[in-house]
């Protein structure tokens, strides 16, 4: 299984490595998130966030975003591979389902860490009070693997249910603004209406910016608790996006 | 790998009673059909015949419903992982990852079939160099031809070297000379490792010339199966002009006529419906 991962996130690797333009291209969204989302709300001083600077806050936010965004397509890379043949000749080696979609998802991952890098380049350079500390980095970037892990894998069982690419498209960007909003990525749990709340604690992703925040700037987090919700959140999804993984090729 | 095939059974494929519905939809009826191990067995038929999903059950891919499959004595419901490492699988798409070198592309798939590492590289441009690759293979594989791309799968296929391949409609889209380069090369590796080979094709000619047997597959029943020129010999007095498309006519024509002429039928009602949703509208 951990050998097979490796071989999807090389894979991975070596495509970025081919497109790099990918990468430029997909900080674009990030870097104008923090540049005048941030700083324009910086200056409005209309979000409480304590002690620490509005794009501190922000910028852990925006990390969880960049990798919602890429891992929740995945569903729509997996059926593209179906209607290529790939997912057949991938399904016909000695891999079983679990392993593919750990690998897929392990995948998404490994390329939201590129995009990781890329946000923190720029916080960095806007002066953004984040730590240098490596261990946190590297620490950081293991809980932008899980949560990713957890979109792609919800986004293939979104696959494995409709098994159509346009209507998946559709359904990927019906839920993923909504769950970027409901959750504590953009401003604390506590501005939220209490109907907000329950959405944003039923919602992986406030788990991974608590858990980021806990990270790179030093609010308080239970990292225990953001953790364990991140890996059950992330076995579940590996489980269900296995199960309905063949009646993509059936 | 060809030296190491399980057990020592006489079939490579033992399909048996073989049935495999959609919903109401009979897609293969009642399939009985042998392979023997080192034998080129071409499975024919028309679009919908069921060619389809027979490979995608003997290949795993699809679980058995009905019916029993075994591959070098090995049962599919039992023994899927140990049966996929003697597999190469071919499907009907140009499925390569275009992003890809095509050396990675193959060394991508060495890695899921467990190559050992120690040989890996060697077995990769071993695969690359049958399929006339070598000198490409670090190329994007997306700036290769639709002829390329077609022996780049080979290569993924063959890199485990598999005691069976199975190749569903592997030239559907070439031109004759990357056609003609295919089974050049897909002959030659069979040659060598001892490869049973099953493959699909719509293509009667290349069916007789490469296949040591065939299996005509209609409305998802078997309607013969033989050597080519045994079946040509059975179609009739005229057996001296016969081709493989006759043998085909004669067991399944009068049916291929009628499900032609159903689909005009078809056809014809939805531009008729169309026509009249166009007045109402």
């Amino acid at each position: 299984m951990v050998s097979r991962m490796g071989t999807f996130a090389l894979v991975e690797l070596q495509k970025l490595r081919h497109d790099r333009t990918e990468l430029v291209t997909r900080m674009v969204q990030p870097a104008l998130w923090l540049l005048i989302f941030g700083q324009t709300f910086s200056h409005l001083h209309v979000v409480d966030t304590g002690s620490v600077s509005y794009l501190a806050f922000l910028a852990p936010g925006i990390i969880a975003q960049s990798a919602l965004f890429i891992s929740i397509f995945y569903g729509i890379q997996i059926v593209w591979d179906r209607d290529a043949g790939i997912l057949a000749k991938l399904m016909v080696t000695p891999s079983p389902a679990s392993a593919l979609i750990c690998g897929k998802a392990f995948a998404a991952g490994v390329r939201s860490i590129a995009q990781v890098l890329g946000v923190l380049a720029i916080a960095y350079l806007m002066g953004v009070h984040l730590t240098t500390n490596p261990l946190k980095i590297l620490a950081a970037m293991g809980v932008v693997v899980l949560g990713s892990a957890f979109f792609a894998c919800l986004s293939m069982t979104l696959a494995g249910l409709v098994r159509n690419r346009d209507r998946l498209m559709g359904i990927g960007q019906a839920i993923t603004m909504p769950l970027f909003f409901a959750s504590n990525a953009l401003y604390p749990v506590d501005i939220m209406p209490q109907w907000l709340r329950w959405l944003s604690a039923v919602n992986p992703l406030s788990y991974e910016v608590n858990a980021l925040r806990g990270l790179l700037i030093g609010t308080p987090s239970n990292m225990l608790v953001d953790v364990g919700v991140l890996v059950v959140s992330a076995v579940l999804g590996v489980a269900a996006a296995s199960a309905l993984l063949r009646r993509l090729v059936s | 790998m060809t030296d190491e095939i399980p057990g020592t059974e006489e079939f490579a494929i033992d399909c048996q009673h073989l049935t495999h519905r959609y919903g109401d939809f009979v897609a293969v009826d009642d399939l009985t059909l042998q392979v023997r191990r080192g034998e080129t067995l071409g499975l024919l038929g028309p679009n919908g015949a069921g060619k389809t999903t027979a490979v995608k059950v003997l290949t795993t891919l699809t679980p058995v419903q009905q019916g029993e499959v075994s591959i070098f004595g090995l049962g599919t419901k039992r023994h899927t992982m140990d049966i996929r490492y003697n597999i190469g699988y071919v499907p009907q798409q140009l499925s390569i990852e275009s992003a890809l070198t095509g050396r990675q592309n193959v060394q991508w798939f060495a890695r899921l079939y467990d190559v050992p590492r120690k040989n890996r590289n060697e077995r990769v441009d071993a695969a690359l160099a049958a399929m006339n690759l070598l000198d490409v293979a670090d190329n994007l594989a997306g700036t290769y031809s639709g002829g390329m791309v077609r022996r780049l799968e080979l290569a993924q296929a063959l890199v485990n070297r598999p005691s069976l391949l199975i190749l569903d409609e592997p030239t559907v889209g070439l031109d004759p000379i990357a056609r003609d380069s295919v089974w050049s090369q897909v002959q030659q590796m069979q040659d060598e490792f001892g490869m049973t080979v099953l493959l699909t094709t719509h293509y009667m000619e290349e069916a007789d010339a490469l296949c040591d047997r065939v299996a005509l597959l209609h409305h998802g029943r078997l309607r013969a199966v033989g050597p080519p020129d045994e079946l040509k010999a059975l179609v009739g007095s005229d057996t001296q002009g016969a081709t493989l498309e006759d043998v085909f006519r004669h067991y399944a024509g009068s049916d291929l006529d009628d499900a032609d002429g159903a689909s005009k039928r078809g056809l014809q009602q939805i531009r008729s419906s169309r026509r009249t949703a166009r007045r109402v509208s």
